[in-house]
């Protein structure tokens, strides 16, 4: 990668407004060279997606592309209209989610076929089966004559960016492109990124939440917040060396599961589209703010070769924290009293033609205090046997007991105080709280029902609760919708303690939210584990979260347990040849680091060169 | 292997059972199947509820004057005097061989034999071609009209094609009917306000005289149909994959048509299939109010003069119809879904 490639794309003095006039995107410049990947990074609002639409003209509803100039294929564009002359010609797109982006009644080679007919550069040269080829897939007639609801998600993900990479772009736009998929799978895209990169010669706009997956392959990083570019340069300077604090503050947040230090959420929420501040958006959450940041927005300021950040106050941002420091990880070799045992468990999931098999003969226990994380693929059972736990999920086999009695399988038939002791919180806040009630309600409605508290001393309680939770009491008359996603799950895990729990299930609790929200989640269950002491059974798929959260690992795959033992012990020394994958396919931002180090090339390129020539071997090597 | 490999992808095995090889036919036969099963379980509902439930047919056929002789005779000549269970298996076994028995009506006035299904001919044939007209410019103006409106959704263009078509749609058939008959015939004097077909001719000599009763028909189940291309429509067009096709340059009407509608299509076959059930019985009242001589006003007759043979039949025939329109509607869907196709 040198610097003196062409430039393929430069986007200049872009400002994206609401209908009503409120600035969703504001300044936005970016210049991307033909066989780069820049990362674009942001959480959710900060305009990342807006930013990437805006480039093809489109604007979502509600919103207006108000200024924009684009320089592509040696043409200068002002007038938003007209940018749509580049769709499918300079540009394409690849989205976050291929289960819908794919039309469900055409089939795999005909959905590249309509990308070829349709544009100028897409007639030369290869045909659908070719391009289905390039991206490894088979170029047979018989898989050309699938539909989208016969490939499985990573397959359906690879057709996308056949038929974007078909039309024969400079520029390929991937808007989370692996987000929804399992982390095997991811890797396996994420390569194949890299590996078109050089081989097709294209640029790529690579958009995600998820910094440890930039650092695997990107050239150079952007990082957005509150509808602007806060910082960008080369990508390992940006990670490695963060000049501004919300960058830090990103990195602080993101888990790694190969070298873990303690998570350092960030204060505050996100600023609001309409909410945005004269001055620096960040100021109100920033540990280096100046009276001067108040005055107005600044500019994105040189830091170093090709690195720049809107920080004023960018000499004063600490390096980042170095790995290791202390983890509350409990020892599990003490005499804590056991509060949940599984006992051989199994459950299927039966369907009028067959029976699968959810979960066959786990067993693990929990002690009081302690974290079990159970951590798979979408498919492995984990959630299965949570709701399993809680009594959702008819038991087929094996017991559960809870402080040494067993349980009934199916929560009608628990005791209430049985149900009272064991809590569930599930992965969509907003699916888990009723819409109609307001949080007042929903708090108290446990411990009501099962904690047998009158209407007052539950007023008291759902105080008490949102305290703890660290949310303000004057929330208690709002309703769900009124709340950001990270409330929403203070709300559920309030409720789930308002029953005064001993056991609480927690299903994916994070994976719907923002990193620097899941921080903070996280430190507050931990501090929520130490405080009252509850035994957690924590369900995930991101072994950087497990790392920080767990005591005790159970990996599962197809509703087996492939392995399980103390959480150190796992990440550190594998034994199972499943587990090994997971954990070389989790994207780690230290690891990345360490790879620029040592090899000087990004992560990706460096696992591409070390298994030789042909990717595909690396992509072939493993089963799913 | 995610690369290469085949998730549960059909493996081509050499000789199989046919219903594997072709499952689709397999299907097919499988709800023609059910749909016979249906239709015998009807037919033994109309049987019992209009032989048992008046009471003595021949009684309630002579009135309450008859004599107890000409009752007795009337029960012999339509074989009353035997079992039910014998006489619903005879009655079934010749329906279905086209014959619906006799009138008892006619040979309650003293008819040697008066077979339902020469009477019925006539008028089942008027009322096929009433519906199927209707049926055949419902179609096509469901999906020309709903698309349009779909793709100006919020704009004048849709706001008149949904607003006119829920109003009229919002009409009774009958006062529908009679408003059209108070313009064109009344004010304007250009088409006929009744649709007499005189026996033995074809409704087709004079076709200006179905215009009314086919626009009535149009009116009152259109709305539907419009409706449900519409919102179909929208909802497919606000679908990720027509985003992705915009964004990534498809051209408008490949989108349009083979994007959007083809994944509307199924949904908007099943509300058409109501539809045309829903026709079945707006037909009814519409030959009445045209005074045109099909099913309808046959059915209507037979109620009035008790002819509880010819309602039989009638009744029959109308639910043979609604059970393969249901089977027609889901084949098609099965048929334009591959979600559906490919797991049968």
């Amino acid at each position: 990668m040198s610097a003196e490639e062409k430039v393929a794309l430069r986007v200049s003095g872009l400002e994206v407004a609401t209908t009503k006039g409120a600035a969703i995107v504001e300044d936005v410049s970016l210049t991307l060279r033909q066989g780069e990947i820049l990362g674009v990074v942001g959480e959710s609002g900060s305009g990342k997606t807006t930013t990437a639409l805006s480039l093809f003209g489109y604007a979502s509803r509600g919103a207006r592309v108000e200024r924009i100039a684009v320089e592509a294929e040696g043409e200068r564009i002002e007038d938003p209209r007209r940018l749509a002359a580049l769709r499918g010609e300079a540009l394409s797109y690849v989205p976050q989610d291929p289960g819908t982006a794919l039309n469900p009644s055409l089939r795999v080679a005909a959905a590249i076929e309509d990308m070829l007919r349709a544009h100028r550069r897409g007639a030369e040269g290869r045909t659908p089966g070719q391009w289905l080829e390039s991206v490894h897939l088979p170029g047979d007639e018989e898989f050309g004559k699938r539909y989208p609801h016969q490939l499985s998600g990573g397959q359906q993900q690879r057709v996308c960016i056949a038929q974007a990479l078909a039309c024969g772009p400079d520029v390929v736009v991937l808007d989370e492109p692996t987000t929804g998929l399992d982390v095997v799978t991811q890797a396996r895209i994420l390569r194949e990124l890299v590996r078109l990169r050089d081989e097709e010669h294209v640029a790529m706009i690579y958009i995600t939440h998820d910094l440890s997956v930039v650092a695997q392959i990107a050239n150079r990083i952007a990082v957005m917040y509150a509808g602007r570019i806060i910082e960008e340069g080369p990508a390992e300077e940006v990670l490695a060396r963060p000049r501004h604090p919300y960058t830090r503050g990103l990195l602080a947040s993101t888990p790694d599961h190969v070298h873990t230090r303690p998570l350092q959420p960030m204060p505050g929420i996100a600023v609001g589209v309409g909410d945005r501040p004269q001055g620096c958006a960040f100021a109100a959450r920033c540990p280096q703010r100046q009276d001067r940041c108040l005055a107005a927005m600044p500019d994105l300021l040189e830091v170093g070769a090709g690195h720049r950040a809107r920080c004023l106050e960018w000499e004063r941002t600490p390096a980042p924290a170095a790995a290791g420091g202390h983890l509350s990880r409990r020892d599990l070799a003490g005499d804590h009293e056991v509060l949940l045992e599984v006992r051989n468990l199994a459950a299927e999931h039966r369907s009028r033609r067959e029976t699968v098999v959810a979960a066959s003969d786990v067993s693990f226990s929990v002690a009081k205090g302690a974290c079990v994380a159970l951590v798979g693929e979408s498919g492995s059972g984990k959630t299965t046997i949570a709701r399993t736990i809680v009594g959702l999920h008819p038991v087929a086999g094996g017991e559960i007991l809870l402080g040494g009695e067993s349980l009934p399988a199916d929560a009608k038939k628990r005791s209430s105080g049985q149900r009272r002791r064991i809590q569930m919180i599930m992965q969509n806040p907003a699916d888990a709280l009723n819409p109609r009630r307001t949080i007042e309600w929903s708090i108290a409605r446990p411990a009501r029902v099962l904690g047998g508290m009158g209407r007052r001393e539950a007023g008291a309680e759902v105080r008490r609760l949102l305290e703890a939770v660290r949310l303000s009491a004057g929330i208690v008359d709002r309703y769900p919708h009124e709340l950001s996603g990270g409330e929403r799950q203070r709300v559920a895990i309030a409720r789930a303690l308002a029953a005064d729990p001993e056991v609480l299930v927690c299903d994916e609790i994070t994976s719907a939210l923002d990193v620097s929200v899941q921080a903070a989640i996280l430190e507050l269950l931990d501090d929520l584990r130490s405080r009252l002491g509850l035994a957690t059974v924590f369900i995930t798929h991101d072994l950087g979260v497990v790392a920080h959260v767990a005591d005790f690992v159970l990996v599962l795959e197809h509703g087996l347990v492939c392995e399980q033992g103390p959480a150190a012990e796992i990440l550190a020394r594998p034994r199972h040849e499943y587990t090994r994958r997971l954990l070389e396919s989790a994207p780690s931002l230290s690891a990345a680091l360490e790879a620029w180090q040592t090899v000087g090339d990004t992560p990706a390129e460096a696992v591409l060169e070390g298994t030789g020539p042909g990717g595909g071997s690396v992509l072939d090597s493993s089963g799913g | 292997m995610e690369a290469v490999g085949p998730p549960p992808a059909p493996t081509a095995v050499a000789p199989r059972h046919w219903r594997r090889r072709f499952p689709l036919t397999a299907f097919l036969v499988r709800r023609i199947a059910a749909g016979l099963v249906l239709l015998l379980a009807t037919s033994a509902f109309i049987f019992f509820a209009t032989q048992i439930l008046p009471g003595n047919v021949a009684q309630v056929v002579l009135g309450r004057n008859a004599t107890p002789q000409s009752v007795a005779s009337l029960e012999a000549k339509l074989g009353l005097d035997e079992p039910v269970v014998t006489r619903y298996v005879d009655w079934l076994g010749n329906a279905v061989t086209g014959d619906f028995g006799d009138s008892a009506v006619q040979l309650g006035q003293g008819a040697k034999s008066a077979p339902v299904a020469s009477e019925l001919g006539e008028p089942l044939r008027n009322s096929l071609i009433l519906a199927g007209i209707t049926v055949l410019l419902m179609i096509p103006l469901s999906f020309l009209l709903g698309v349009y409106a779909a793709t100006r959704a919020g704009k004048p263009g849709d706001h008149i094609t949904s607003l006119t078509s829920l109003v009229i749609g919002a009409f009774p058939e009958f006062v529908f009917g009679t408003l059209l008959i108070l313009v064109f015939f009344s004010l304007l004097n250009v088409l006929p306000p009744v649709a007499l077909v005189p026996p033995g001719t074809s409704p087709l000599a004079e076709p200006e005289a179905l215009v009314l009763p086919i626009l009535t028909l149009l009116g009152v189940t259109l709305a539907a149909g419009i409706r449900q291309v519409r919102g179909g429509m929208i909802d497919v067009l606000e679908s990720n994959f027509v985003a992705l096709a915009e964004i990534n340059g498809l051209p408008r009407r490949r989108i349009l048509w083979r994007y959007a509608l083809r994944n509307a299509l199924p949904a908007s076959i099943q509300i058409i299939a109501q539809n045309i059930l829903y026709l079945l019985g707006g037909i009814i009242i519409v030959e009445s109010v045209f005074a045109y001589p099909g099913v309808g006003t046959f059915l209507v007759e037979a109620v009035n003069t008790r002819d509880v043979t010819a309602v039989e039949a009638v009744s029959l025939i109308l639910a043979a119809i609604y059970i393969s329109i249901n089977i027609l509607a889901d084949f098609l869907v099965v048929v334009l879904v591959p979600k559906l196709r490919t797991r049968l």
